[in-house]
């Protein structure tokens, strides 16, 4: 029988041994007996002794070789040659039909997938499936936007109208072609070409000028309201606990950045307009000349100067005419005298002196303007290191110059720093010298001194007559002093050492007897010596010990302000507290008189005393 | 003979005196208007004396350039009365007896 092998036997019978009923029963010796089996390729169905009669020799004959061959199964297969006819005839078939039928279709196509296509998707490895995602609900939606505008229009278009328009239009191209024969510019003839209106922007804001130079006022005072606030109303309380002391409020501080570098070498106050300054700005150092300028500022604007002038050399000296304050005299370091007309827009000042004009050689240190002369033209004095001071006058467009005074006179080579014009008698002057003394001085003798003064040891730096004493005036020098003279004497009547060189020294215009310093170590010291003759009433420093020097002081003619210039150039205002500007208390019901008598008086009280102690003293 | 011969060159003048464009009336931007006006003078050209033609490549230039629904209309004597959208009209002249209404409408 079939051998399977013993495989899979132990499974397929749990092991044991099921008998079929029919099975013989055998004895084991049966059992044991080995039985030979022949596998041979006979077929044990096949008959093995077919007889066919044969009639060729007419008797029935044994067939000696019989057909082993055993067919088990039979299936008939459904695959044809491609090449056979039955192939050919079945695709030639196959067209006809699909043309045919189309409900047939698919059938046809399914029946002939095997046939006439090789490739066909494998039925047994290949399933199709379909599924039907969820479908949004569609939703409509519509807009109606706005129409674009419309006009409507209308013409008519006729020969004649459209023949008038041409004969206008070559009219014009004609008297364009004429006009630019003329002028003798090539012509483009046509019409298309765009016009192009150049119109460029216009930066200009001139007409704003005076409305933007307003409004930066408005805005400067805003920021700095409460030193507004303080300039016109604040008086130090705490003075009246001081008994004679006095201090000196900070206001505004005026810079201007190009002026950083330089130098303040003099101060003005306008007369008239009692809120503009000027400054002159340049060194006072001879090794670092450079370039100077003058600005003009005003309280109402601190942040920047109203006028800018700048200058080839450094400016020294600056005085504003008393009556016409648009005149603006100036002396300069390369001996240049100049006069600027502050009306006239420009840098360049109206007149200015050169060396056939009679220019100084050496640096000019002061220039004040003089009372007009007879023929009403406006004149001015200087004073310059090469020992001339000299007068000059506004003739039409020229400076004309006459020597008024040479200081060479005494001594030859001494050179003048300082001067000035008596207030009553205008041709009293007194100069001072880089030496140390100070002249007396007529305008009318030209040749001789009146008076010298042997003042101090070192340049003299300023000389200012007493606004009310007419016999008065005060000096300061480099060597710490400053001194007060009565021009009739010979020695000072009051001598204060202020332990640092004394750069400059001014009268206060509300009291005879007050005036105020300013030393290079940066500190103001006012005096008043109806208070106290031997002692400053007050001692400020305004700016930075060591760092910057103060150069010059002015008092405002009108407000109890004063200016101080600096080294760096810039300016400080500061405001005098009510000690600094008292007027003499009167007795009860007694009606003080006001005015400058009261003021000379004050001051011939307080040399008189001293007359009278030197007297006593000498006696 | 002669006078006809002395006219004809004039007229030959005067026809390229007016081969240049007047501009009736338009509120066109100027780019828009500067390009329909080149247009109308090159279609001119292509097509001259078929008004139909150049109208047709008029319109068809200026949908495809500035959007849909131009309309215009050539002739030598006619009145009109249009609808047009805002900045979108030209009206001129062209070749001494052409008149062009351009516009545009949807």
């Amino acid at each position: 029988e079939d051998d399977f092998g013993d495989y899979g036997w132990e499974e397929r019978t749990h092991g044991k041994l099921t008998k079929p009923a029919d099975q013989l029963d055998l004895t084991e010796a049966e059992l044991k007996e080995e039985v030979t089996r022949i596998l041979t390729a006979e077929n044990p169905h096949a008959p093995q002794n077919i007889v066919r009669y044969s009639f060729k020799e007419g008797a029935f004959k044994l067939t000696s070789v019989v057909d082993q061959l055993a067919v088990h199964f039979v299936l008939d297969g459904c695959l044809i040659h491609q090449d056979s006819d039955e192939a050919r005839r079945l695709a030639a078939n196959g067209g006809e039909d699909e043309d045919a039928g189309e409900d047939d279709r698919p059938d046809s196509v399914a029946s002939k997938t095997n046939e006439q296509e090789p490739k066909c998707t494998n039925q047994f490895n290949f399933i199709e499936r379909a599924s039907q995602t969820l479908n949004n609900a569609l939703r409509d939606r519509s807009c109606q936007t706005v129409p674009p505008p419309r006009c409507n229009y209308s013409a008519t278009a006729t020969q004649w109208e459209i023949y008038d328009a041409y004969t206008e239009e070559l009219q014009k191209q004609e008297m364009k072609k004429d006009k630019q024969r003329a002028f003798q510019i090539k012509k483009d003839g046509d019409q298309n070409k765009k016009k192009i209106l150049n119109e460029t922007p216009n930066d200009d804001i001139t007409p704003m000028a005076m409305p933007v130079t307003l409004l930066e006022r408005m805005v400067n005072q805003n920021t700095c309201n409460d030193i507004a606030q303080d300039f016109k109303y604040f008086e130090d309380a705490a003075d009246e606990y001081r008994e004679q002391e006095g201090t000196l409020l900070p206001l505004w501080k005026f810079q201007y950045d190009k002026a950083k570098w330089m130098c303040v070498t003099a101060l003005c106050w306008n007369e008239k307009y009692p809120d503009l300054f000027g400054v002159a700005l340049g060194s006072y150092d001879f090794s670092k000349q450079g370039r100077g300028m003058l600005l003009f500022y005003t309280l109402k604007n601190s942040t920047f100067p109203e006028y800018i002038f700048p200058t080839g050399s450094g400016a020294l000296s600056l005085d504003i005419h008393k009556r016409n304050s648009y005149l603006v005299a100036a002396g300069f370091y390369d001996g240049c005298v100049c006069v600027y007309n502050l009306k006239k827009k420009g840098p360049e000042p109206e007149y200015k002196s050169n060396a056939k004009t009679g220019k100084h050689t050496d640096p000019v240190w002061q220039v004040r303007w003089q009372n007009d002369d007879m023929d009403n033209k406006h004149n001015f004095y200087s004073v310059s290191s090469d020992g001339r001071v000299v007068s000059w006058t506004l003739i039409k467009n020229e400076l004309v110059f006459s020597d008024t005074i040479r200081l060479t006179v005494a001594d030859p080579d001494v050179g003048g720093t300082c001067f000035d014009f008596h207030k009553q008698t205008d041709s009293l002057f007194v100069v001072g010298t880089e030496e140390g003394k100070i002249h007396k001085c007529s305008k009318n003798y030209s040749s001789q001194f009146l008076e010298t003064y042997a003042a101090h040891n070192m340049a003299v730096d300023a000389v200012k007559w007493n606004p009310y004493h007419p016999k008065v005036f005060i000096s300061c020098s480099s060597d710490w002093t400053i001194k007060i003279w009565d021009h009739t004497v010979n020695t000072p009547m009051f001598t204060f050492e202020l332990n640092a060189p004394v750069a400059d020294v001014a009268w206060a215009p509300h009291s005879s007897t007050s005036f105020a310093a300013v030393t290079t170590e940066g500190l103001v010291h006012v005096f008043d010596l109806s208070i106290n003759k031997y002692q400053a009433i007050c001692q400020q420093p305004v700016v930075a010990k060591n760092k910057t020097k103060l150069t010059h002081i002015e008092f405002n003619p009108v407000h109890p302000i004063i200016i101080v210039g600096d080294d760096r150039g810039s300016v400080i205002s500061l405001k005098l507290s009510p000690n600094l500007r008292k007027k003499p208390k009167g007795k009860k019901g007694q009606e003080l008189p006001e005015g400058p008598e009261v003021e000379t008086a004050k001051m011939e009280k307080l040399l008189n005393l001293l007359r009278d102690s030197e007297q006593s003293s000498v006696k | 003979m002669a006078e006809t011969g002395e006219a004809d060159p004039e007229e030959v003048v005067k026809k390229l005196a007016y081969s240049f464009p007047i501009v009736r009336h338009t509120d066109m931007p100027e780019e828009m208007k500067e390009e329909a006006i080149a247009l109308c003078i090159s279609a001119f050209e292509k097509c001259s004396n078929n008004n139909e033609n150049t109208a047709k490549m008029v319109k068809d230039s200026m949908d495809k350039m500035f959007g849909t629904a131009w309309h215009v209309v050539i002739g030598e004597s006619f009145g009109f009365g249009v609808t047009h959208e805002a900045k979108n009209l030209l009206y001129m002249f062209y070749g001494g007896s052409l008149a062009i209404c351009i516009w545009k409408c949807c």
